[in-house]
Protein backbone atom coordinates (compact mmCIF):
# COMPACT_ATOMS: atom_id res chain seq x y z
CA UNK A 1 0.00 0.00 0.00
CA UNK A 2 3.18 2.40 0.60
CA UNK A 3 3.36 2.38 -2.89
CA UNK A 4 -0.35 3.68 -3.83
CA UNK A 5 0.75 6.69 -1.43
CA UNK A 6 3.84 7.16 -3.59
CA UNK A 7 1.88 7.13 -6.86
CA UNK A 8 -0.66 9.43 -5.14
CA UNK A 9 2.40 11.68 -4.03
CA UNK A 10 3.52 11.67 -7.91
CA UNK A 11 0.11 12.26 -9.27
CA UNK A 12 0.08 15.14 -6.57
CA UNK A 13 3.19 16.60 -7.76
CA UNK A 14 2.71 15.94 -11.53
CA UNK A 15 -0.83 17.88 -11.41
CA UNK A 16 1.09 20.79 -9.09
CA UNK A 17 3.44 21.08 -11.95
CA UNK A 18 0.79 20.99 -14.67
CA UNK A 19 -1.11 23.57 -12.62
CA UNK A 20 1.74 25.75 -12.49
CA UNK A 21 3.12 25.92 -15.48
CA UNK A 22 -0.31 26.31 -17.16
CA UNK A 23 -0.44 29.02 -15.39
CA UNK A 24 2.49 30.54 -16.21
CA UNK A 25 1.50 30.56 -20.26
CA UNK A 26 -1.85 31.74 -19.68
CA UNK A 27 -4.00 28.72 -20.02
CA UNK A 28 -5.45 28.58 -17.29
CA UNK A 29 -7.16 31.54 -15.09
CA UNK A 30 -5.30 32.20 -11.56
CA UNK A 31 -8.67 31.82 -10.16
CA UNK A 32 -9.55 28.97 -11.93
CA UNK A 33 -5.89 27.20 -11.07
CA UNK A 34 -6.76 27.51 -7.02
CA UNK A 35 -9.02 24.58 -6.62
CA UNK A 36 -6.81 22.52 -8.27
CA UNK A 37 -3.52 23.89 -6.85
CA UNK A 38 -5.56 23.31 -3.05
CA UNK A 39 -6.66 19.97 -3.67
CA UNK A 40 -3.26 18.59 -5.23
CA UNK A 41 -1.34 19.93 -1.82
CA UNK A 42 -4.18 18.55 0.26
CA UNK A 43 -3.47 15.12 -1.38
CA UNK A 44 0.60 15.64 -1.56
CA UNK A 45 0.23 16.53 2.03
CA UNK A 46 -1.83 13.57 2.91
CA UNK A 47 -0.05 11.25 0.95
CA UNK A 48 3.17 11.66 2.66
CA UNK A 49 1.78 12.39 6.40
CA UNK A 50 0.87 8.93 7.34
CA UNK A 51 -0.38 10.14 11.10
CA UNK A 52 -2.33 11.91 9.82
CA UNK A 53 -4.09 9.51 7.41
CA UNK A 54 -4.33 6.81 10.19
CA UNK A 55 -6.34 9.45 11.88
CA UNK A 56 -8.49 10.30 8.69
CA UNK A 57 -9.04 6.52 8.11
CA UNK A 58 -10.48 5.67 11.62
CA UNK A 59 -12.89 8.65 12.18
CA UNK A 60 -14.17 7.44 8.38
CA UNK A 61 -14.30 4.00 9.67
CA UNK A 62 -12.08 2.48 6.78
CA UNK A 63 -9.89 0.47 7.75
CA UNK A 64 -6.59 0.83 5.43
CA UNK A 65 -5.32 4.16 5.52
CA UNK A 66 -4.81 4.64 1.36
CA UNK A 67 -8.15 3.62 0.99
CA UNK A 68 -9.44 6.67 2.97
CA UNK A 69 -6.83 8.42 0.86
CA UNK A 70 -8.39 7.41 -2.56
CA UNK A 71 -12.27 7.99 -0.93
CA UNK A 72 -10.49 11.53 -0.19
CA UNK A 73 -8.98 11.96 -3.66
CA UNK A 74 -12.33 10.88 -5.00
CA UNK A 75 -14.04 13.02 -2.98
CA UNK A 76 -11.96 16.27 -3.74
CA UNK A 77 -12.05 15.73 -7.18
CA UNK A 78 -15.66 15.95 -7.11
CA UNK A 79 -16.07 18.91 -5.36
CA UNK A 80 -13.82 19.98 -8.07
CA UNK A 81 -15.96 19.18 -11.15
CA UNK A 82 -19.24 20.43 -9.47
CA UNK A 83 -18.11 24.06 -8.89
CA UNK A 84 -16.91 23.74 -12.87
CA UNK A 85 -19.64 22.92 -13.74
CA UNK A 86 -21.27 25.85 -12.06
CA UNK A 87 -18.53 27.86 -13.58
CA UNK A 88 -19.80 26.29 -16.72
CA UNK A 89 -23.45 26.71 -16.51
CA UNK A 90 -22.88 30.32 -15.93
CA UNK A 91 -20.59 30.68 -18.77
CA UNK A 92 -23.04 29.28 -20.77
CA UNK A 93 -25.74 31.03 -20.12
CA UNK A 94 -23.56 34.33 -20.11
CA UNK A 95 -22.58 33.79 -23.60
CA UNK A 96 -26.11 33.20 -25.10
CA UNK A 97 -27.21 36.03 -23.30
CA UNK A 98 -24.37 38.22 -24.96
CA UNK A 99 -24.91 36.25 -28.09
CA UNK A 100 -28.84 37.20 -28.59
CA UNK A 101 -27.88 40.41 -27.36
CA UNK A 102 -25.23 41.13 -29.96
CA UNK A 103 -27.44 40.02 -32.53
CA UNK A 104 -30.37 41.88 -31.18
CA UNK A 105 -28.17 45.69 -31.35
CA UNK A 106 -26.72 44.56 -35.10
CA UNK A 107 -30.40 44.21 -35.82
CA UNK A 108 -31.13 47.66 -34.75
CA UNK A 109 -28.15 49.13 -36.03
CA UNK A 110 -29.42 47.65 -39.75
CA UNK A 111 -32.45 49.11 -39.18
CA UNK A 112 -31.24 52.75 -38.32
CA UNK A 113 -28.98 52.24 -41.52
CA UNK A 114 -31.96 51.45 -43.52
CA UNK A 115 -34.15 54.15 -42.24
CA UNK A 116 -31.14 56.73 -42.87
CA UNK A 117 -31.10 55.30 -46.24
CA UNK A 118 -34.63 55.91 -46.49
CA UNK A 119 -36.04 52.44 -46.74
CA UNK B 1 -39.62 45.26 -39.62
CA UNK B 2 -39.87 48.41 -37.43
CA UNK B 3 -41.64 48.74 -33.88
CA UNK B 4 -45.69 48.09 -34.56
CA UNK B 5 -48.13 50.52 -34.96
CA UNK B 6 -51.45 50.16 -32.90
CA UNK B 7 -53.36 48.09 -35.58
CA UNK B 8 -50.42 45.49 -36.32
CA UNK B 9 -49.27 43.94 -33.04
CA UNK B 10 -48.71 40.30 -34.14
CA UNK B 11 -44.71 39.26 -35.16
CA UNK B 12 -44.54 35.48 -36.96
CA UNK B 13 -41.56 34.02 -35.94
CA UNK B 14 -39.34 31.72 -37.58
CA UNK B 15 -36.70 29.97 -35.91
CA UNK B 16 -34.16 28.04 -38.78
CA UNK B 17 -30.84 26.24 -38.98
CA UNK B 18 -29.63 24.89 -42.05
CA UNK B 19 -33.09 25.27 -44.07
CA UNK B 20 -32.61 26.51 -47.32
CA UNK B 21 -34.76 24.23 -49.01
CA UNK B 22 -37.71 25.25 -47.31
CA UNK B 23 -37.33 28.71 -45.42
CA UNK B 24 -37.97 30.72 -48.52
CA UNK B 25 -41.70 28.73 -49.09
CA UNK B 26 -42.35 28.99 -45.32
CA UNK B 27 -41.88 32.85 -45.09
CA UNK B 28 -44.23 33.13 -48.70
CA UNK B 29 -46.74 30.93 -47.05
CA UNK B 30 -47.63 33.31 -44.21
CA UNK B 31 -47.29 36.48 -46.09
CA UNK B 32 -50.00 34.52 -48.05
CA UNK B 33 -51.95 34.28 -45.60
CA UNK B 34 -51.33 36.91 -43.41
CA UNK B 35 -50.08 40.02 -45.46
CA UNK B 36 -48.76 42.89 -44.42
CA UNK B 37 -48.04 40.63 -40.95
CA UNK B 38 -44.55 40.90 -40.26
CA UNK B 39 -42.16 37.48 -40.75
CA UNK B 40 -38.61 37.54 -38.68
CA UNK B 41 -36.95 34.60 -39.53
CA UNK B 42 -34.38 33.98 -36.99
CA UNK B 43 -31.43 32.30 -38.14
CA UNK B 44 -29.31 30.02 -35.86
CA UNK B 45 -26.42 30.55 -37.57
CA UNK B 46 -26.96 28.50 -40.45
CA UNK B 47 -24.17 26.79 -43.00
CA UNK B 48 -26.00 27.40 -46.04
CA UNK B 49 -28.12 29.85 -47.56
CA UNK B 50 -31.08 30.39 -45.62
CA UNK B 51 -30.37 33.59 -44.79
CA UNK B 52 -30.21 34.78 -47.93
CA UNK B 53 -33.33 32.78 -48.81
CA UNK B 54 -35.12 34.50 -46.21
CA UNK B 55 -34.40 38.17 -47.21
CA UNK B 56 -35.25 36.73 -50.98
CA UNK B 57 -38.70 36.14 -49.73
CA UNK B 58 -39.36 39.74 -48.17
CA UNK B 59 -38.87 38.40 -44.22
CA UNK B 60 -36.63 40.83 -41.39
CA UNK B 61 -33.51 38.27 -40.42
CA UNK B 62 -31.97 38.33 -36.74
CA UNK B 63 -28.93 36.53 -37.26
CA UNK B 64 -27.65 34.71 -33.95
CA UNK B 65 -23.69 35.36 -34.09
CA UNK B 66 -23.40 31.42 -33.11
CA UNK B 67 -25.21 28.70 -32.91
CA UNK B 68 -27.13 28.77 -29.80
CA UNK B 69 -30.13 25.77 -30.35
CA UNK B 70 -33.73 26.29 -30.91
CA UNK B 71 -34.40 27.76 -27.62
CA UNK B 72 -31.18 30.30 -27.28
CA UNK B 73 -32.43 31.15 -31.34
CA UNK B 74 -36.55 31.35 -30.03
CA UNK B 75 -35.81 33.41 -27.02
CA UNK B 76 -33.67 36.20 -29.04
CA UNK B 77 -36.42 36.33 -31.66
CA UNK B 78 -39.20 36.97 -28.18
CA UNK B 79 -36.33 39.63 -26.65
CA UNK B 80 -36.40 41.46 -30.08
CA UNK B 81 -40.44 41.07 -30.20
CA UNK B 82 -40.87 41.89 -26.78
CA UNK B 83 -38.10 45.21 -27.04
CA UNK B 84 -40.15 46.21 -30.51
CA UNK B 85 -43.70 46.08 -28.52
CA UNK B 86 -45.43 43.74 -30.15
CA UNK B 87 -48.10 42.28 -28.42
CA UNK B 88 -48.46 38.97 -29.87
CA UNK B 89 -45.72 36.13 -31.38
CA UNK B 90 -46.53 33.40 -33.23
CA UNK B 91 -43.48 30.87 -33.77
CA UNK B 92 -43.60 28.98 -37.08
CA UNK B 93 -40.86 26.40 -37.89
CA UNK B 94 -38.38 26.86 -40.53
CA UNK B 95 -38.86 23.14 -41.87
CA UNK B 96 -42.04 23.85 -43.15
CA UNK B 97 -44.23 21.61 -40.57
CA UNK B 98 -46.73 24.02 -39.46
CA UNK B 99 -49.21 25.11 -41.62
CA UNK B 100 -49.85 28.54 -42.36
CA UNK B 101 -53.36 28.41 -42.59
CA UNK B 102 -53.39 27.94 -38.89
CA UNK B 103 -51.97 31.00 -38.32
CA UNK B 104 -55.69 32.92 -37.76
CA UNK B 105 -56.89 30.58 -35.62
CA UNK B 106 -54.04 30.79 -33.25
CA UNK B 107 -54.23 34.20 -33.18
CA UNK B 108 -58.16 34.48 -32.81
CA UNK B 109 -57.62 32.30 -29.71
CA UNK B 110 -55.08 34.24 -28.41
CA UNK B 111 -57.19 37.29 -28.93
CA UNK B 112 -60.47 35.64 -27.41
CA UNK B 113 -59.35 33.26 -24.75
CA UNK B 114 -57.19 35.42 -22.17
CA UNK B 115 -55.12 32.77 -22.53
CA UNK B 116 -51.23 33.90 -22.55
CA UNK B 117 -50.85 30.45 -24.53
CA UNK B 118 -51.85 29.10 -27.33
CA UNK B 119 -50.60 25.38 -28.87
CA UNK B 120 -51.41 24.36 -32.39
CA UNK B 121 -52.21 20.56 -31.66
CA UNK B 122 -52.39 18.05 -34.11
CA UNK B 123 -54.05 16.25 -32.14
CA UNK B 124 -56.95 18.21 -31.18
CA UNK B 125 -59.25 16.80 -34.25
CA UNK B 126 -56.55 17.77 -36.69
CA UNK B 127 -54.27 15.24 -38.96
CA UNK B 128 -50.96 14.27 -37.03
CA UNK B 129 -49.02 14.58 -40.19
CA UNK B 130 -47.38 11.12 -40.44
CA UNK B 131 -46.08 11.40 -36.65
CA UNK B 132 -43.63 8.69 -36.26
CA UNK B 133 -44.63 5.74 -33.48
CA UNK B 134 -41.99 7.06 -31.43
CA UNK B 135 -43.18 10.39 -31.27
CA UNK B 136 -46.38 9.56 -30.98
CA UNK B 137 -45.13 7.74 -27.98
CA UNK B 138 -42.96 10.07 -26.33
CA UNK B 139 -46.07 12.29 -26.49
CA UNK B 140 -48.31 9.57 -24.87
CA UNK B 141 -45.55 9.69 -21.80
CA UNK B 142 -45.22 13.36 -21.41
CA UNK B 143 -48.92 14.18 -21.63
CA UNK B 144 -48.93 11.44 -18.16
CA UNK B 145 -46.04 13.09 -16.62
CA UNK B 146 -47.40 16.88 -17.24
CA UNK B 147 -50.71 16.19 -16.31
CA UNK B 148 -50.20 16.72 -12.64
CA UNK B 149 -48.27 19.06 -13.40
CA UNK B 150 -49.99 21.52 -15.21
CA UNK B 151 -53.42 20.34 -13.97
CA UNK B 152 -55.05 19.57 -17.13
CA UNK B 153 -54.40 17.35 -19.82
CA UNK B 154 -52.27 18.49 -22.71
CA UNK B 155 -53.28 16.68 -26.30
CA UNK B 156 -49.52 17.77 -27.93
CA UNK B 157 -46.86 18.92 -25.43
CA UNK B 158 -44.18 18.61 -28.26
CA UNK B 159 -45.91 21.13 -30.39
CA UNK B 160 -43.54 23.91 -32.02
CA UNK B 161 -46.86 25.81 -33.29
CA UNK B 162 -47.47 28.31 -30.86
CA UNK B 163 -48.68 31.84 -30.03
CA UNK B 164 -48.18 33.95 -26.83
CA UNK B 165 -49.14 37.18 -25.82
CA UNK B 166 -47.59 39.93 -24.40
CA UNK B 167 -47.41 38.38 -20.74
CA UNK B 168 -45.59 34.92 -21.83
CA UNK B 169 -43.17 37.58 -23.81
CA UNK B 170 -42.51 38.71 -21.04
CA UNK B 171 -41.56 35.98 -19.12
CA UNK B 172 -39.83 34.14 -21.77
CA UNK B 173 -37.80 36.88 -22.49
CA UNK B 174 -36.21 36.60 -19.45
CA UNK B 175 -35.99 32.77 -18.99
CA UNK B 176 -36.68 29.81 -21.83
CA UNK B 177 -35.73 26.65 -22.02
CA UNK B 178 -32.95 26.32 -24.47
CA UNK B 179 -32.29 22.99 -25.51
CA UNK B 180 -35.81 21.45 -25.99
CA UNK B 181 -37.74 24.30 -25.51
CA UNK B 182 -41.93 23.23 -26.05
CA UNK B 183 -42.45 21.38 -22.81
CA UNK B 184 -40.53 23.11 -20.39
CA UNK B 185 -41.96 26.25 -21.35
CA UNK B 186 -45.13 25.05 -20.61
CA UNK B 187 -44.03 24.34 -17.04
CA UNK B 188 -42.29 28.09 -16.68
CA UNK B 189 -45.73 29.14 -17.69
CA UNK B 190 -47.42 26.95 -15.12
CA UNK B 191 -44.96 28.15 -12.37
CA UNK B 192 -46.84 31.56 -12.97
CA UNK B 193 -50.07 30.68 -13.03
CA UNK B 194 -50.58 31.14 -16.91
CA UNK B 195 -53.20 29.73 -19.19
CA UNK B 196 -52.70 27.79 -22.24
CA UNK B 197 -55.64 26.64 -24.62
CA UNK B 198 -54.71 24.63 -27.59
CA UNK B 199 -56.02 24.49 -30.89
CA UNK B 200 -56.62 21.85 -33.78
CA UNK B 201 -53.97 22.42 -36.66
CA UNK B 202 -52.77 20.59 -39.49
CA UNK B 203 -48.98 19.46 -39.40
CA UNK B 204 -47.11 18.81 -43.10
CA UNK B 205 -44.13 16.85 -44.01
CA UNK B 206 -40.83 18.24 -43.51
CA UNK B 207 -40.27 20.43 -47.06
CA UNK B 208 -37.04 19.64 -47.18
CA UNK B 209 -34.26 17.16 -45.57
CA UNK B 210 -35.23 15.03 -42.99
CA UNK B 211 -35.45 14.43 -39.38
CA UNK B 212 -31.77 13.89 -37.54
CA UNK B 213 -33.55 11.98 -34.71
CA UNK B 214 -32.68 8.71 -33.77
CA UNK B 215 -33.73 6.02 -30.69
CA UNK B 216 -30.43 7.51 -29.22
CA UNK B 217 -31.38 10.71 -29.47
CA UNK B 218 -35.00 10.30 -28.43
CA UNK B 219 -33.84 8.53 -25.18
CA UNK B 220 -31.64 11.40 -24.38
CA UNK B 221 -34.41 14.00 -24.98
CA UNK B 222 -37.08 12.32 -22.76
CA UNK B 223 -33.81 12.16 -20.38
CA UNK B 224 -32.88 15.98 -21.02
CA UNK B 225 -36.90 17.34 -20.64
CA UNK B 226 -37.80 14.65 -17.41
CA UNK B 227 -34.58 16.65 -15.76
CA UNK B 228 -36.04 20.08 -17.09
CA UNK B 229 -39.52 19.57 -16.22
CA UNK B 230 -39.03 18.91 -12.33
CA UNK B 231 -35.75 20.99 -12.32
CA UNK B 232 -38.55 23.53 -13.44
CA UNK B 233 -40.98 22.29 -10.92
CA UNK B 234 -38.50 22.74 -7.62
CA UNK B 235 -36.96 25.50 -9.16
CA UNK B 236 -37.40 29.04 -7.09
CA UNK B 237 -38.29 32.12 -9.13
CA UNK B 238 -40.40 35.14 -7.88
CA UNK B 239 -43.89 35.12 -8.87
CA UNK B 240 -44.84 38.17 -11.43
CA UNK B 241 -47.26 40.80 -9.82
CA UNK B 242 -50.99 39.90 -11.89
CA UNK B 243 -50.78 43.70 -12.28
CA UNK B 244 -47.67 44.19 -13.80
CA UNK B 245 -48.02 41.02 -15.80
CA UNK B 246 -49.90 43.11 -18.34
CA UNK B 247 -48.05 46.01 -18.34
Amino acid sequence: MDRLLNVVTGMSALLIVLVLFSVRRARIRVEYSVAWLAGAVALLALSRASGLLHVIADLLGVADPPLALLLIVGCVFLIIFYRFSLIISQLKDDNIALAQRVAILEYHIESLKDRAAGF
Amino acid sequence: MKAPEQAEKLLILVPAYNEEGAIRGVVEAVKQVMPGTPVLVVDDCSKDSTVAQARSADASVLPLPHHLGLGGCVQAGYKLAFELGYEFVIRVDGDGQHDARDIPKILEALRASGCEMVIGSRYVNGTNGGTSWLRAAGIRFFRTVLRPILGKSVRDPTSGFVGVNRSALAVFSRSFPLEYPEIEALVVLQRRRFKFVEVPCHMLPRRTGRSTITPMKSIYYIVHVLLGVFVNVLKYERRIPTESRRS
